[in-house]
């Protein structure tokens, strides 16, 4: 993996250094100008890319950044007589505490709220800023000693330092993508839900995303006030900045460290000269180019330029499989061992988790009332009962999705009412979902990495582990396939592996036979079973009988919201009143015979 | 005396507030139409605003509007404006937010929603840049006798205070009013308006009813932006406008609908009010230059502390 990065940082390197050769070939001062000007629209694009790109959540809001990293430089020049080389870093200061201002109380919003609230941001700075009477700053000249202000005459110096900041960008980014951080990010665009289930504190991982892109963009603002020597509101907390920086990374390809240096390499350029040379006969050509090449590219290729040529280039040199190396060593998992009902497991007396007295009501329906059990070491405990009976909010209720409005869930004797889903996970409880969750456009084998990220500190033995837990369902085959592409049980086996990689001591499966055929359903209970062997504790949510009978150690009963019957399956099921709950009065006397 | 002149103040702020409120109400309502039915946030709404006012511009002077007096004038012209825009706005739909809304991208990763955004963006870029190669970057504006005389109501206390209406923000606000009510009784009584609610609740259901999801989508964003059009028309009689005016506008039309509850056009209609009110308000006790600001700060509270708004049920429902 790390050898993977340096050979891409290299290349980085290589292209930087041919660019700044060719920069050194150029008379023309306005020319110059714009070569300097590339890399800084690439530097803000990699900027938004690094949060939006990967984590999914749309900021029009990242010219807050750029403009309180232009003006923290400008005012600590004219204020204090603070050189650049030090205002900028302040300034990415500025940016990370700004990107923590911002994100705490903003990432409470989904989707379209989320991008209009990073929308005010910009524009109600650009107010304050105007009203403080910023409305135009200029950056005095220093002439006894340029350099040391970052003044150059020769625009050729400030193509240098803004390739220096573009390459050292694209390597945080390059960090990001190859690391479990911008896995996490994917997970959390894909399946907010998953990805928090899985253990990834989506949270924290958010926050850090914002922050570090705050200070990259807030030091490329800073560098833009300098190179321009003048600063308005307008200008770096306008709306054409925030857009500027989505549009040349959605140009280039979102999600891709490339992405936005194509898109601005291409696009500055073109708007630059069509400005220059028929800016006085038609204003406002730049915006339109921008808009129209956005336009284009939502259009004809949705996934920006870059993903777009690598497909189109693969596709030419012929559809190469995918490696699959490591994976021909096992082809069939282990879960060969055929399920014997006959043979009980070994079931530990000790309490694992101890649910107690545990409510919670919607408005006025009551889902789980007052609900108590206990979950036994090393047990496959079944939880059955027809459908409305609350057995999914249960589920929720233990993995912190929900809070309860009472009671309390005991494990290793503390509680866990009140923890965010992933501190639950991380504590040892795993959980699949009744309706698949999967990460769509991951590979199968990213998808159970996310989980093992939880389990393992290092990202090459989360890797490793995640092979293991694919291993252990049956799914070592299928770790290079795209999760959108796999059938039903599949996803199911997925999902467990992904729940398993996270190495929980307890796991909660809601509905895992569902829609599944019969003879997928075996393939499902053996991988439970052997699962239930190796010694991990598992609560199942079923409600056709016969595969609970033949899995479960003991069965929790439930029916609106309530705790009906509990014990062995074969005194339960003769239970009148788990009768009468699932079939209805009428037929009990038929079903006791 | 002095306390008679505050209170003026507030009556006044209070009656301004009114008047710009419910042209805000009315531009927030055809935002809210599209988002209500669509589920997309039209980025380029304030630019169709923009559309608006230079079409009422060029129809009142072009058509030789100003023959029906300084009342009727205008307010003609903008209505004719709505019906272009209502043009451009199917035309636009058929052209290029079909391709990313409606039954199409039902399902798929969260519904489209970021390439929608990204496109409206594209269009707002191309109408403000566009409009700025076409139009001009001078400020313009409906020149009417009636944006620069009003009514006064009083003096209510001996002879102290006086409330003033300025006209055209009156007829504004008369018109805004009428035309509100008018599409609420058109989107809630006649078989189109119901047509739009079935594809609004769910588009698939609504195609398996026999009904054109893409059409019904077209209607709302033709309407919803000949709706905001005609606002722009009547802001254009008291509102000094370029190219770039849409921007300005947008953030409040965002806040009016954020504030009504996404989605809900009777919402969005009260919101765009309070946000006037709010916005009058605000300059009793803070510089103008930071009206806007206001503004800003009270819809990101909104949006913080109560995203599903102040007036709507939680429902994101037309």
């Amino acid at each position: 993996m790390n050898r993977d990065i340096k050979r891409d940082l290299g290349i980085i390197v290589i292209a930087a250094v041919v660019y700044f050769a060719i920069s050194l070939l150029i008379q023309n001062d306005y020319y110059r100008l714009m070569l300097a000007l590339v890399p800084v629209w690439a530097i803000v694009g990699i900027s938004w890319n690094v949060f939006s790109g990967y984590s999914g959540m749309v900021s029009f809001g990242h010219a807050s950044f750029f403009g309180l990293g232009a003006y923290t430089v400008t005012l600590l020049l004219v204020k204090l007589d603070v050189s650049p080389w030090f205002g900028i870093p302040i300034g990415m200061l500025v940016g990370v505490l700004a990107g923590a201002l911002i994100g705490w109380p903003t990432f409470r919003l989904r989707g379209h709220y989320f991008a209009l609230a990073m929308l005010a941001y910009p524009l109600a700075l650009l107010y304050i800023f105007e009203w403080l009477g910023y409305q135009e700053v200029s950056l005095p000249m220093k002439r006894e000693s340029p350099a040391a202000f970052m003044q150059f005459k020769d625009q050729r110096y400030y193509v240098a330092i803004a390739l220096v900041l573009l390459v050292i960008a694209m390597a945080v980014a390059l960090k990001i993508e190859r690391s479990r951080f911008g896995l996490s990010l994917l997970a959390i665009k894909q399946n907010e839900p998953a990805a928090e289930a899985a253990g990834i504190n989506t949270l924290a991982w958010k926050m850090k995303a914002i922050m570090v892109s705050g200070a990259i963009c807030a030091a490329v603002g800073g560098l833009y006030a300098v190179m321009l020597l003048v600063v308005t509101p307008p200008s770096v907390f306008g709306m054409l900045t925030s857009a500027q920086a989505l549009i040349v990374t959605l140009f280039g390809g979102v999600a891709t460290v490339w992405g936005p240096v194509v898109g601005s390499a291409i696009l500055i350029p073109l708007s630059e000269i069509l400005h220059a040379e028929l800016g006085h006969v038609i204003p406002g050509i730049q915006g339109v180019v921008f808009g129209l090449a956005i336009v284009l590219v939502i259009l004809l290729a949705p996934e920006g330029v870059v993903p777009h040529v690598r497909d189109w280039w693969t596709r030419r040199q012929g559809a190469q499989s995918p490696a699959t190396r490591d994976d021909a060593k096992h082809p069939v998992a282990d879960v060969s061992q055929t399920h014997d009902a006959g043979t009980r497991r070994a079931v530990d007396p000790t309490v694992l988790l101890q649910v107690d007295g545990i409510s919670r009501a919607f408005g006025g329906l009551k889902a789980v009332e007052d609900v108590s059990f206990a979950v036994r070491k090393g047990e496959v405990l079944g939880i059955i009962g027809p459908n409305g009976a609350g057995k999914t909010t249960l589920f929720n209720l233990l993995n912190g999705f929900i809070p309860p409005n009472a009671g309390k869930v005991m494990w290793d004797s503390t509680n866990l009412v009140g923890l965010r889903p992933n501190e639950i996970c991380r504590r040892g409880i795993g959980r699949t979902f009744q309706v698949v969750r999967p990460f769509p456009r991951m590979t199968v084998l990213q998808n159970v990495v996310v989980g093992a990220f939880v389990a393992e500190a290092d990202d090459d033995k989360a890797i490793a582990l995640a092979r293991e837990a694919l291993q252990r369902v049956g799914m070592a085959e299928r770790a290079e396939t795209l999760a959108g592409g796999l059938t039903n049980v599949e996803l199911r086996l997925m999902e467990l592996a992904r729940a398993l990689a996270s190495r929980p001591k307890l796991l909660l499966l809601d509905e895992t036979l569902a829609g599944l055929g019969s003879q997928e359903i075996e393939r499902m209970l053996a991988v439970i079973d052997a699962l239930a062997r190796s010694g991990v504790t598992i609560v199942i949510i079923e409600h056709t009988m016969q595969a609970m009978v033949r899995l479960a150690d003991r069965l929790v009963v439930l029916d609106h919201g309530r705790l009906l019957a509990e014990g062995p399956p074969e005194l339960v099921t003769k239970d009148a009143r788990v009768i009468e709950a699932y079939l209805g009065k009428r037929w009990m006397k038929h079903a006791q015979h | 005396m002095s306390v008679w002149i505050h209170i003026e103040n507030v009556l006044q702020a209070l009656a301004a507030g009114i008047l710009v409120g419910a042209v805000y109400g009315l531009m927030c309502v055809g935002l809210g139409l599209i988002y209500g039915v669509m589920r997309v946030i039209n980025f380029a709404q304030g630019d169709f605003l923009m559309l608006g006012m230079y079409a009422a511009l060029y129809l009142f002077a072009g058509l030789g509007l100003t023959a029906l007096g300084p009342y009727v004038g205008p307010v003609i012209a903008a209505l004719l404006g709505a019906v272009i825009l209502y043009g451009f706005g199917a035309l636009l739909h058929h052209l290029l937010l079909a391709r990313v809304t409606g039954i199409r991208v039902a399902g798929t990763e969260s519904e489209g929603h970021y390439p929608q955004l990204i496109l409206t963006l594209g269009i707002s870029l191309i109408l403000a840049n566009g409009g700025l190669l076409v139009f001009g970057s001078m400020p313009q504006n409906i020149r009417t006798p009636l944006s620069s005389s009003a009514w006064e109501i009083g003096p209510l206390v001996g002879n102290d205070l006086s409330v003033f209406l300025n006209k055209a923000r009156s007829v504004a606000f008369l018109v805004s009013v009428l035309v509100a009510i008018a599409l609420y009784l058109f989107i809630t009584r006649s078989r189109v308006g119901k047509t739009l609610r079935a594809a609004a609740d769910n588009p698939e259901a609504a195609t398996y009813m026999g009904i054109d999801v893409d059409r019904a989508y077209r209607i709302a964003f033709a309407i919803g932006i000949a709706i905001t059009g005609v606002a722009g028309g009547l802001v254009a009689t008291y509102y000094p406008f370029q190219p770039y005016v849409g921007l300005e506008f947008v953030i409040i039309m965002y806040a009016g609908v954020v504030l009504g509850g996404f989605g809900s056009i009777v919402g969005a209609f009260w919101g765009g009010l309070t946000i006037g009110l709010v916005q009058q308000l605000s300059t009793l006790i803070l510089p103008v230059q930071l009206q806007n600001a206001a503004i800003f700060v009270v819809f990101l509270l909104i949006v913080l502390i109560r995203p599903e708004g102040l007036f709507g049920r939680n429902a994101e429902r037309v």
